[in-house]
This record gives structure tokens, C-alpha cells and sequence, in this order.
């Protein structure tokens, strides 16, 4: 059943290097979307608040298929990856900007009174008080998003990229190897996902133990 | 021409289609939710238990369906059932099964959570007043229980009409499949059409999903203290 | 000890949330090496009046002055003037991913721009006069609420500053760790330490206050040396503010 093994290989490759790429631009949305709401910037506010609601209310599916079928009736011509990953980032930079803004807001107003108490600006109140306690309260949540992004690519086939689906579906369709190809693509996902899960876990339990938080 | 395009939308019964597809989506996913609710109960009840192999069981039950992509469930389902015990499922039972397979893990472990998140002087302060196990529960456990818990399985709801999107890859007929064919059989009087009838697909999944997601977080502020 | 060096002065405070003033045209001197203690019932605005002071509190009118110079301006660099202003708080507020001495050295480091290794043998010497040298390295939360504390003001002494303000800073303390905590400010107040206190501690009060300044509804009722204050008050509210202590004690007793 080897014979297949490298297709997959190459499949899992492209997954994992949109993920990753989809995945760094929603940290960056969702990190400047929970800091407009966090200072209430107006107008902007208003903007993230609309988009949020949008991108968790939509599935990625149909955000792949407006991108990728409709857009370039209006001669937005974007390629399957550009499409995959502006449809990752547009999907998870609201789940991360939650995160964030949980982590945030789980900081008593009390410590910016604190730092400031001591001469600290704002600004470097912010970077080494509330950031670093906000973050460590982020991060379980921001893990969960990673593997949630990461086992949302599965619907990248959808727009035209060979991965790991496309490549089970071809196998099934055209040699008819069901058993193969789908015992490949659940190995596949869990080595993709497993060691990410259990790092997460991990990660969790590492920063409860060191638990600052009180 | 930008007027042309929207015009396909309101073309016949291409709307009312569309919609017709989408019920076919929350269908789906409403009778996953109900399912899932009630085997979610009975699975969270179970994970409290202190037995080790139902420990065991449950949490690679758990953790094989959260770590698997929806999609790929969906495959082994629909594939792997029809080729290992010669059943042949339709695209529709085959998701009712693995949307219910992975609903009932994701509330299995929020009944669990909501569970322990009970503190134990509740059961403590419901005995000293004199009240029975039953009694304990139905008066101050499960109210509360339910207050953590009701929230976050409507919040289910709409992460299940989401993922319900995902039938069309196993050739269900739903939303996004009628717009393919709506789009397909206007190729050449409309030729911009995917853009309005795809742009149309995501924002009725937004009204189906955005009003059951408000009502979640509002009863979840309501609820909080 | 020059007590007639005025360190700050506050003309006409008046301060309001927007439903209704909060503090009523105050004026207050406070005199280098003075300690001046803060009582009256609970939100008659002595917090808030604490908090004006280094402009965590903004002000609708009236002047704060320190050495002389307004504070209370629009263009008040803050981050300055809070240098020589240190401030505890009832919560502690210690920042609880650091170390102790993290939270020490945090100031002296980032806002003095001093070298880590020269704050560092101050951050020691100051451990040390409040008995937590050993503490340096642990988190706060492996702290008691007594031990936080005396970290806190540690914390705020180490910049140097020309006066401290202490807001109830026992008040959420165990009975059994408020001596520690005070110990460490009447040793302060012997040092010479310029300070403003609000307190509940009557007998604390007593002991440390060179001033008591009893505020009552935003005003401040009565400006007193303290045997005068706790002994015969003059006006009518402070003594019924004060009999309110004593009927507690009996009760308690």
C-alpha cells in the first residue's frame, strides 16, 4: 500500500504549508482586531465587530467558493493557494481575535493602575504587565484555534488544491482502493494533528502549573 | 452588467431553491443537534464516572473524533461503510451519523465540564438542609447545570449548521450544489452570476447561523453570576 | 524635619463621576517629613481623593501642586511625577507573572533606566528591612496577603519617591498580618518618610499621624493632630464617626 504513500506525502506537505501560512495571518488579524476592541477605536470598532460576526457565522466552504467561483466574474482573479489562504486568514482571525480578547479582558483594570503607580507608560505597561498575563491566559484558546484551522484545510479541495481529500477521493474514485486510501488519510491527519494536540495539552498544563494567574 | 448579475437571484424560483437547499443543510443539522443532545447527556454521565475503562473508552472516543477533520469522518462514513459492509449509505444518512458521532462528543464534554464546574459544598449545603440525593439534583444541580449548559449547546447548533456545509463534497444536494446548478444553467444568458448566487449562499448561511449565535452569548451574559 | 517645606499642595480639588461631586473644593497641605492620615466613612471619597493625587483620578477643577510646581495640568508627563509619588494599594496589585523581584526591579529598570545589578542590591537592602529577603525569587501567589503587601510597598519605595500613599492597604488582610504590614509604614514614619494614609486602623492612625484629616460626604470636616482628633474632637460627625469604632470594639471584645 506504499505505492500511494508519496501522494499523501505531498498532499499532507501542501496542507500543512497553507495551514501554517493561513494560520500566521490569523494571528496578525486577530491580534489587531482584539487590540481596536480592546482601546474601542472608533469606527474601526464597528468594522471588526461586523467582520467577526461574518466569519464566524459563515462556513469556510462557502467563503472558498465565493472566493475562488465568484470573484473573478468581477475579474478578481485570485489562484486555488490565494484563495485558500485568504479564506483561512478571513476565518481565523476572528477565532483569534477572541482569544486574545478573552485573555485581555481577564486582566483586572487594576494592574494598568498598578504599572502606571510605579511610573511605567502605557505603552510599557502594556508590554510587560498586561501582554504577557493576557497571552498566557490566551493560550489554550489560541491551541485549540490551531488545530481547529488545521483540520479545516480538509476543504481545500473543494477549490482545486491536491490535498490530503483530493487525494483520498482520487484514489477512491479512480482505482477504487477505498480501504487503502482512507487508512491513509486518517494516519496522515493524525500525524499531522497528534503531535500538535499533544504539545498543546502539554503547553496547557505547563502554564496552569506555573500558574501565575493568582 | 453588475445588474444583471442579481437579477438571476430573483429569476424564477432561484431564490426559493436556494433556500430549499439550505433546509436541506439545517435539517441535517437540526436532527444531528437533537441526537446528539441525547446521546451527549448519557456520554458526559458516563465520563464522570470514576471506572477506569469507561474512562478509557470515552476519552479515545473523544479524542479520535475531535482530532480528525469533520470532513474526513464524512469519508470514512460514506466510503468506508458502503465498501466494508457492503451498506450502501446515502450522502444524507452518512452525515446525520458522523454529524451525530461528533456532536455527541463535543457535548458529551461540555455536559462533563458543566458537571465537575459544580462545586462540591452545592451537593454539601443541598444534605444540610435535608434534602435527598433526587432531590439535590433536581432542585440545585441540574438547574444550574443547565444555565452552563444551555448556551453553549445552542452555540452546537450553529457550529453544526456550519460544518453541515460540508455534504456537498459527498454529493449531497444542499445550498451550495443548487447554486451550481442555478449557475450552470445561466452560464450564458448570466455569465457573472456565481458571484451574486455565491455571495447569496454565504450571506443566508450568516442569517441562518447569526441569530442562534446572538442568542447564545446573550443567555450566556444573562447567566453568568 | 522642616515641617513648614510644603511637598504637596491641592487648592480647591473638586472632583465628580458625572452624577454628582464626589469631593468638594478641598485644599490640603502636605509638609515634607509629614505624615497626614485619611479617615472618614466608607465612600466619603478618601480613595478617591488618594487617587487624585498621582492622577489616576482625573479632576474637573483646582490645582495640585508638588515642590511647587502643577501637577494637575493637561500636559502633566505623568510617567515623571509618579516617580516621586509611590502609591500601594489595598489589593497589593503585585504583577503576578513576575518574581518578587521582578516586580521590584521592574521600575528601577525600565522607568530609571538603572543597570539591573545596581536596583538589584537596593531591591535587597529593602527585602531585607521588611524581613522577605528570602521571598526574592518566588512567585507572589507562594505569598501571604501580609508578605504581598510588604513586597507592594518595596515595590513603590524603591523608586525613591518624595512621598507615598497608602490606600487602606490593610483592609483586605488577614487580622493576624495587619501588625507586619503596619510595622513596616510606622517604621517608615519614623525615618522621616513623607506619607498620606488612608486607614480603618484607629489606633494605628493615632500612633503614626502627625495630621488627621477627617472627610465626611466630599468635605473635609476636620484637620486635627491626633490626640485632639481621637481624644475631644470638635465637630459633632467626628465624634459620631469615632463612637461608631468603639461600639464596634466592645462588641467584638
Amino acid at each position: 500500500m506504499g505505492e500511494y504513500a508519496h501522494l499523501y506525502v505531498e498532499a499532507a506537505k501542501l496542507t500543512l504549508t497553507l495551514g501554517v501560512i493561513g494560520i500566521i495571518f490569523s494571528l496578525g488579524i486577530g491580534l489587531a482586531c482584539s487590540l481596536i476592541q480592546y482601546y474601542k477605536i472608533p469606527f474601526l470598532k464597528r468594522i471588526v465587530s461586523v467582520y467577526i460576526e461574518l466569519s464566524r457565522n459563515t462556513p469556510l466552504l462557502v467563503q472558498l467558493f465565493f472566493l475562488y467561483f465568484g470573484l473573478p466574474k468581477i475579474g478578481v482573479m485570485i489562484s486555488s493557494e490565494g484563495c485558500a489562504i485568504i479564506g483561512l486568514s478571513f476565518l481565523g482571525g476572528s477565532y483569534m481575535a477572541e482569544a486574545f480578547r478573552s485573555g485581555l479582558e481577564a486582566i483586572e483594570e487594576s494592574q494598568m493602575e498598578s504599572g502606571l503607580a510605579i511610573g511605567l507608560s502605557h505603552s510599557q505597561v502594556m508590554r510587560y504587565v498586561i501582554f504577557p498575563q493576557a497571552l498566557s491566559i490566551s493560550v489554550p484558546a489560541l491551541c485549540a484555534n490551531v488545530i481547529f484551522l488545521i483540520k479545516e484545510t480538509s476543504v481545500f479541495s473543494a477549490v482545486a488544491l491536491a490535498d490530503l481529500m483530493y487525494v483520498a477521493k482520487d484514489l477512491i474514485g479512480l482505482y477504487y482502493q477505498t480501504d487503502e486510501a482512507l487508512l491513509m488519510l486518517v494516519i496522515a491527519y493524525l500525524i499531522l494533528l497528534l503531535p500538535i494536540s499533544l504539545a498543546a495539552a502539554w503547553l496547557e498544563r505547563r502554564l496552569r502549573y506555573a500558574g501565575f494567574g493568582n | 452588467m453588475q445588474d444583471l448579475g442579481i437579477r438571476v437571484l430573483f429569476m424564477g424560483n432561484n431564490l426559493v431553491r436556494l433556500l430549499g437547499g439550505l433546509w436541506v443543510t439545517i435539517e441535517i443539522s437540526l436532527l444531528s443537534v437533537i441526537f446528539s443532545i441525547i446521546l451527549g447527556i448519557l456520554l458526559g454521565l458516563v465520563m464522570t464516572l470514576k471506572n477506569p475503562i469507561t474512562r478509557c473508552i470515552t476519552k479515545v472516543y473523544l479524542e479520535f473524533i475531535r482530532i480528525m477533520p469533520q470532513l474526513v469522518l464524512l469519508f470514512l462514513v460514506y466510503f468506508g461503510a458502503t465498501k466494508t459492509f457492503g451498506i450502501q449509505l446515502s450522502g444524507q444518512v452518512s452525515a446525520v451519523i458522523v454529524f451525530t458521532l461528533w456532536g455527541t462528543a463535543e457535548m458529551g464534554d461540555l455536559v462533563r465540564g458543566a458537571l465537575i464546574s459544580i462545586p462540591k459544598h452545592q451537593y454539601e449545603s443541598g444534605a444540610a438542609l435535608g434534602l435527598e440525593s433526587g432531590q439535590i439534583y433536581r432542585y440545585i444541580i441540574i438547574p444550574q447545570t443547565l444555565r452552563r449548559l444551555i448556551p453553549l449547546a445552542i452555540n452546537l447548533t450553529t457550529r453544526m449548521i456550519k460544518t453541515t456545509s460540508l455534504i456537498v463534497l459527498i454529493g449531497v444536494v444542499e445550498v451550495l450544489k443548487v447554486a451550481q446548478q442555478i449557475i450552470e444553467a445561466n452560464r450564458y444568458t448570466v455569465p457573472d452570476s456565481a458571484l451574486w448566487i455565491y455571495g447569496a449562499v454565504f450571506f443566508l448561511y450568516f442569517l441562518a447561523c447569526w441569530p442562534i449565535s446572538l442568542l447564545a452569548s446573550r443567555l450566556e451574559k444573562k447567566w453568568k453570576n | 524635619m522642616d515641617k513648614n517645606e510644603k511637598l504637596l499642595e491641592i487648592r480647591h480639588l473638586h472632583k465628580d463621576y458625572g452624577n454628582g461631586p464626589v469631593l468638594k473644593d478641598i485644599s490640603l497641605d502636605v509638609h515634607k517629613g509629614e505624615v497626614l492620615v485619611l479617615i472618614g466613612p466608607s465612600g466619603c471619597g478618601k480613595s478617591t481623593f488618594l487617587r487624585c493625587m498621582n492622577g489616576l483620578e482625573s479632576i474637573q477643577s483646582g490645582e495640585i501642586l508638588l515642590d511647587g510646581e502643577v501637577i494637575s495640568g493637561e500636559k502633566t508627563k505623568w510617567s515623571e511625577v509618579r516617580q516621586k509619588i509611590g502609591m500601594v494599594f489595598q489589593s497589593y496589585e503585585l504583577f503576578p507573572h513576575m518574581t518578587v523581584l521582578d516586580n521590584i526591579l521592574l521600575g528601577p529598570t525600565k522607568v530609571q533606566k538603572r543597570s539591573r545589578v545596581d536596583a538589584e542590591k537596593d531591591a535587597e537592602s529593602l527585602l531585607e528591612r521588611v524581613g522577605l529577603l528570602d521571598k526574592k525569587d518566588v512567585y507572589p501567589r507562594q505569598l501571604s496577603g501580609g508578605q504581598k503587601q510588604r513586597v507592594a510597598i518595596v515595590r513603590a519605595l524603591i523608586m525613591k519617591p518624595e512621598i507615598m500613599l497608602f490606600d487602606e492597604v490593610t483592609a483586605a488582610l488577614d487580622p493576624e498580618m495587619v501588625r507586619e504590614v503596619l510595622d513596616v509604614m510606622l517604621e517608615l514614619a519614623k525615618g522621616g518618610s513623607t506619607m498620606v494614609i488612608v486607614t480603618h486602623e484607629m489606633q494605628f492612625a493615632r500612633a503614626v499621624a502627625d495630621q488627621v484629616v477627617f472627610l465626611d460626604g466630599g468635605d473635609i470636616v476636620e484637620m486635627d493632630d491626633p490626640e485632639t482628633f481621637f481624644v475631644c474632637p470638635k465637630t459633632e460627625r467626628a465624634q459620631r464617626f469615632l463612637n461608631t469604632f468603639t461600639f464596634e470594639k466592645k462588641e467584638e471584645q
